[in-house]
């Protein structure tokens, strides 16, 4: 939640940067999650649009379990779990010869999000316990500064989780064996991998990593859980992903951008500026929009793009 | 003679394969209609309600009475309209799922054409509310086909993001400029005047709509399975390297069909406002867009197979409150079972050309 209107009408204007600052570490995991996610998935040389679905599947099993346990880490270990097996869903559906991955996606997008809000009805009402955040400025005495430096753990691990992503692709044997997946199955094949079996594994790991990011949404912010709580997060997420040309770090330093784009409306907002509110809401759509008009090409695949991708071809 | 005969026996033998494949193509997406009840059945089933009431009940509530099918009618009229926006440009290979956008789009600029217009007669607003619906849709969805022909930028996802845009706009202008200040609790824009309504099909509570919906698709079929430019995006759908080593004219064809389906979901929008809302406010983004796409691919993109799959979708929705009310089961419950029936029909696709009773006759 942003700090006090009174608080930032002290700072006046200064108030904003620090307030889209703020917003952006805290509005960016989810979008970190699930473009690490998806970045994994479509590196193995499949996309899974149905990473909203997942997203908001996450979040609703994470809300309702640390309701039942009292712990939001099992919350967020359920989110992973629930992830994980919409992950194996989309990646069955899809080695069925001649069965599209992104109509697939399209499919468990509708498919979780419907789930979801049946399962989640009776959970609209009570208040979970949320998770615990971390206050690096504890030693100021400026408000806003405070707020802007109150930093979620799962937004740390994210932190490590990309340049850890980005070293496991380029240096591991796993990682090998992924991309060579994504860039040309018949020569995985050749090596005597199933093609299918690494792509399951890849979209189980992609759907892990959405969940716990849908989770961040119920259990730290906004922290509740009702049936608007992702408003295409996790598709934007997915365009992130070929604007950040499929580098987990790259997938970072996007999600910050789209995070600092996400908080402007409300920090808008909490300045008295309520103008143009839904429009600053939907920023980053709109910044989504015009980077991809911006970076796509149509002559030329993208670089960095898996050749086995369908969505590139 | 002999070649003659030949002839005849060979053209048989094509209308053979011909029935074959229409038999085919109906007869699996029953099975996964089948296959989707039989799951969505144990899913309430493990909720102890029994899925055979279950059915019984939403067969009431969608084809039972006269009053459930007026309903059913009524729900189907837009998904008609919506369905087309995926299903046209479908016919070129691109999958758009934005049909929402430009129902809320088609909406917005109706009231608005509506609302500039205060002392036309009738007919006058009605048409200019049409044409804003159509214009609006039509562009919104024709930018996206612009974006993936001149940019690159995929369809799917651009269109989606910009369904988030156009929800937003409505957001605002119906908070903002266009906002009735006499609406409180809902912001709205004005009322467009009851005399400006499009009424019900006599004899019934069902809309114009639906007139307006069966005629687009049939007109959709025509343009699609009649006319050169329809065999001609068929071509660019089937293999884009040979439609441009034909010289098609693939940006055109873009284009063209992306403003056509767009502004079939405008024109949905447009009877949203005109034949059952009154005016602009956030009611207008209620699914039909969402729902059309899952009519569009279990239709398979066929124009003429999407007037019957949106009135068993429509059905499917008209029977949510009776469930609701009877069973206790969730008001999401008709998004769960929409969503199985989406999934097992994508996965049907893997059955066509597996039974031998449907495929060509070796030669």
């Amino acid at each position: 939640m942003a700090a006090p209107a009174s608080a930032m009408a002290a700072l006046g204007w200064w108030g904003l940067p620090l307030a889209v600052i703020a917003g952006a570490v805290r509005v960016s995991t989810p979008f970190l999650f699930v473009s690490l996610g998806e970045c994994l998935t479509e590196r193995s040389g499949r996309i899974n649009l149905g990473l909203e679905g997942t997203l908001v599947m996450g979040a609703m099993s994470g809300y309702g379990v640390s309701y039942l346990t009292g712990s939001p880490w099992l919350g967020v270990l359920a989110a992973g779990i629930v992830g994980s097996l919409f992950g194996a869903l989309h990646a069955a559906f899809c080695s069925l010869p001649r069965v599209n991955d992104i109509a697939i996606g399209i499919a468990l997008m509708l498919f979780g999000v419907g789930l979801a809000f049946y399962i989640g009805k009776p959970l609209i009402e009570p208040q979970a316990p949320i998770l615990p955040s971390i206050e690096l400025a504890w030693w100021s005495r400026v408000p806003q500064l405070r707020e802007a430096l109150r930093i979620n753990v799962l937004f740390l691990i994210g932190i490590v989780l990309a340049p850890f992503l980005l070293w496991a692709l380029k240096h591991t044997r796993w990682g090998l064996i992924l991309r060579t997946a994504g860039e040309s199955a018949d020569a995985a094949l050749a090596l005597g991998y199933s093609v299918n079996l690494i792509r399951l594994a890849a979209t189980m790991a992609g759907g892990v990593l959405a969940g716990i990011g849908g989770s961040f949404l119920s259990l730290y912010y906004p922290g509740n859980w009702n049936e608007r709580l992702s408003s295409g997060q996790g598709i934007t997420a997915v365009a992130l992903v070929i604007f950040a040309r499929w580098d987990p770090m790259l997938c970072f330093w996007a999600s910050i951008l789209f995070g600092g784009a996400g908080a402007l409306g409300p920090a808008l907002q909490s300045l008295g500026f309520s103008e143009g509110y839904y429009l600053f809401n939907a920023a980053p759509y709109i910044l989504t929009l015009l980077i991809m008009i911006i970076t796509c090409s149509r002559r030329r695949t993208l670089i960095g793009a898996p050749a086995e991708l369908s969505i590139t071809r | 003679m002999a070649i003659a005969i030949g002839a005849k026996l060979a053209r048989r033998d094509a209308r053979g394969d011909q029935l074959r494949r229409a038999a085919e193509s109906i007869v699996i997406p029953l099975l996964a209609l089948l296959a989707a009840m039989i799951l969505f059945g144990i899913f309430v089933g493990v909720q102890r309600v029994n899925p055979l009431t279950l059915y019984a009940l939403m067969y009431r509530g969608a084809f039972g009475t006269w009053f459930s099918w007026q309903n059913t009618l009524t729900r189907a009229a837009p998904l008609i309209l919506t369905a087309l926006c995926t299903a046209l440009p479908a016919q070129l290979g691109m999958v758009i799922i934005g049909g929402e956008g430009a129902f809320v789009m088609g909406g917005l600029a109706a009231t608005a054409a509506a609302l500039a217009l205060p002392d036309a007669a009738p007919l006058v607003v009605q048409l200019a509310m049409a044409g804003a619906g159509l214009a609006a849709g039509g562009l919104w969805i024709a930018f996206v086909g612009a974006l993936r022909h001149y940019r690159g930028v995929n369809e799917t996802i651009s269109s989606l993001l910009l369904v988030y845009i156009a929800i937003a706009l409505l957001n605002q202008l119906v908070e903002g400029p266009m906002r009735d200040p006499a609406s409180l609790n809902k912001p709205s824009t004005h009322a467009i005047g009851t005399a400006n309504m499009i009424g019900s099909i006599p004899g019934s509570e069902i809309h114009w709509g639906l007139a307006f919906g069966v005629i687009a698709a049939l007109l959709a079929y025509v343009l699609v399975y009649r006319t050169s430019f329809g065999f001609a995006a068929r071509i660019v759908g089937g293999n884009l390297r040979a439609a441009q080593a034909v010289g098609l004219a693939v940006g055109r064809l873009v284009l063209s069909l992306c403003f056509l389906g767009g502004a079939a979901a405008g024109l949905a929008g447009m009877i949203e406002i005109a034949a059952v809302q009154g005016r602009a406010n956030a009611n207008l983004a209620a699914g039909y867009g969402t729902t059309g796409i899952l009519v569009a691919f279990l239709a398979r993109h066929n124009p003429l197979a999407i007037i019957p799959v949106a009135i068993l979708l429509g059905g499917i929705g008209a029977s949510g409150g009776l469930i609701q009310r009877r069973l206790g089961l969730p008001d999401a419950s008709v998004l769960v079972l929409e969503g199985i029936i989406f999934l097992m029909v994508l996965a049907s696709d893997t059955l066509y050309g597996r039974f031998a009773l449907f495929t060509p006759r070796e030669r």
